[in-house]
């Protein structure tokens, strides 16, 4: 059993990065860019997090699974809390995570330098066969942070993850 | 000192109608008339939900009322304060719309003032739906530009749609005669007045590119009530079947 002394900062996320978003299985918590803080206290460790949309329906299960996996993987106690300060923007996904989440086949967000635009929203390059021909279907999709494109190119729909301001 | 009584009332308002609009919205689901607007809907029913949910937790957390769901699920009508307009049956895709349209520039619009308020809760809230809210007046304002463009039928329903919700949708911004002035002099937000008329200034030129006519302000007379707990018949068939399954057993644990 470790306690908080043999513990630091980096271990606590090499554990979380084991935490998977359960509707994009190849993304961790800390790829998404979900974790806002992590503090070391006698009694455990106490995570502050953010949902990337405030609906998502998963907001429970994940804060469950990062307590039992982080219990179990550092024998400590683990208390999560909703970060109401820090609001989830998609410029805090990682370039690694895009990376990920392009090859698991949805288009990652585009990198925002300001509001979101229709603009932004058009061109999105397809996972699939990366061509820029293609057209905003829907800005709503199969889960609140996705919406629906069309590649002319490969003639295939595809889902993005949406920009979040 | 914060005046809570008047905040409590600004955020019952708005929650209520998020919440009220969310229940309608899921009712296209599975009868959208296409598949991307039935997906469309379902999503935004969602989000609605959620904010209403997170303005339910700010009323529990931070200013001492009942837990979010008995408070959504148990109140009788008259303790709602839904306007009018999201209490309207869905009716035909266009009214829909329309409503979708007018409901939502009106909540960017509210959200974006609250970025200034002095209340902190309000204030951080508003910075994440105001986000999320842009998706949806993105997708209102392309539908109603295209159905606009969409051939005579078309166009007419989409005036008459107009026709139909904007007094309803007016009626959005009814000031409070108790709180009003104190929430403006404390700068939660710069009241309804201030609002409605920053709303109409930024749903104008979308109906313009969309070649509608909106009604001289002077001639809309906004259909209030709702505020004050008085409400359409439509309401509370839908609080009755909205609260169907949490009445079967309110201490459930699910």
């Amino acid at each position: 059993m470790m306690s908080t002394q043999t513990i630091n900062i980096a271990t606590v996320y090499a554990s979380l990065e084991h935490v998977m978003d359960p509707e994009i299985p190849v993304l961790s918590v800390v790829d998404l860019g979900m974790i806002t803080g992590v503090e070391l206290e006698e009694t455990g460790v106490h995570i502050k997090m953010i949902p990337t949309f405030a609906a998502c329906p998963a907001v429970g299960y994940i804060q469950q699974q990062i307590k039992t996996t982080l219990e179990s993987e550092l024998g400590v106690a683990v208390s999560v809390e909703v970060d109401k300060q820090v609001h989830w923007q998609s410029n805090r996904m990682t370039p690694a995570a895009k990376e990920k989440l392009k090859n698991f086949g949805i288009a990652p967000p585009k990198v925002l330098t300001g509001e979101i635009s229709t603009e932004i929203m058009m061109e999105v390059p397809c996972p699939h066969c990366g061509s820029e021909q293609t057209y905003l279907r829907s800005p709503f999709g199969s889960t609140l942070c996705r919406a629906i494109h069309f590649c002319k190119a490969c003639g295939q729909v595809f889902e993005q993850f949406k920009p979040l301001e | 000192m914060m005046n809570n009584a008047a905040l409590t009332d600004l955020i019952i308002k708005m929650a209520d109608d998020e919440l009220i609009q969310g229940h309608r919205n899921s009712e296209w689901t599975g009868l959208g008339p296409v598949m991307e607007e039935d997906i469309a809907f379902s999503s935004m029913a969602q989000d609605k939900i959620g904010h209403a949910w997170a303005l339910y937790r700010m009323l529990h957390e931070d200013l001492g009322g009942a837990d979010p769901d008995s408070f959504a699920f148990l109140r009788p009508e008259k303790d709602f304060k839904s306007s009018h307009l999201v209490e309207m049956p869905n009716g035909e895709y266009d009214f829909s719309l329309m409503r979708h349209f007018l409901f939502d520039q009106a909540e960017t619009i509210r959200y974006e003032s609250l970025q200034d308020s002095s209340f902190e809760p309000l204030r951080l809230l508003s910075n994440k739906v105001k986000g999320e809210l842009k998706y949806h007046t993105l997708h209102a304002n392309a539908w109603i530009m295209q159905l606009s463009r969409a051939g005579e039928e078309s166009y007419s329903r989409m005036q008459q749609a107009l026709n139909d919700t904007i007094a309803l949708a007016a009626g959005l911004f009814e000031p409070s005669p108790v709180y009003e002035d104190a929430l403006i002099a404390e700068k939660v937000y710069p009241g309804e007045t201030a609002l409605y008329h920053r709303w109409l200034d930024r749903i104008y030129p979308v109906l313009v590119k969309a070649s509608l006519n909106l009604p001289e302000a002077g001639a809309i007379v906004p259909v209030y009530g709702g505020r004050q707990g008085i409400h359409t018949p439509y309401l509370q068939p839908l609080l009755k079947e909205m609260s169907e399954v949490f009445n079967l057993d309110t201490e459930a644990r699910w």
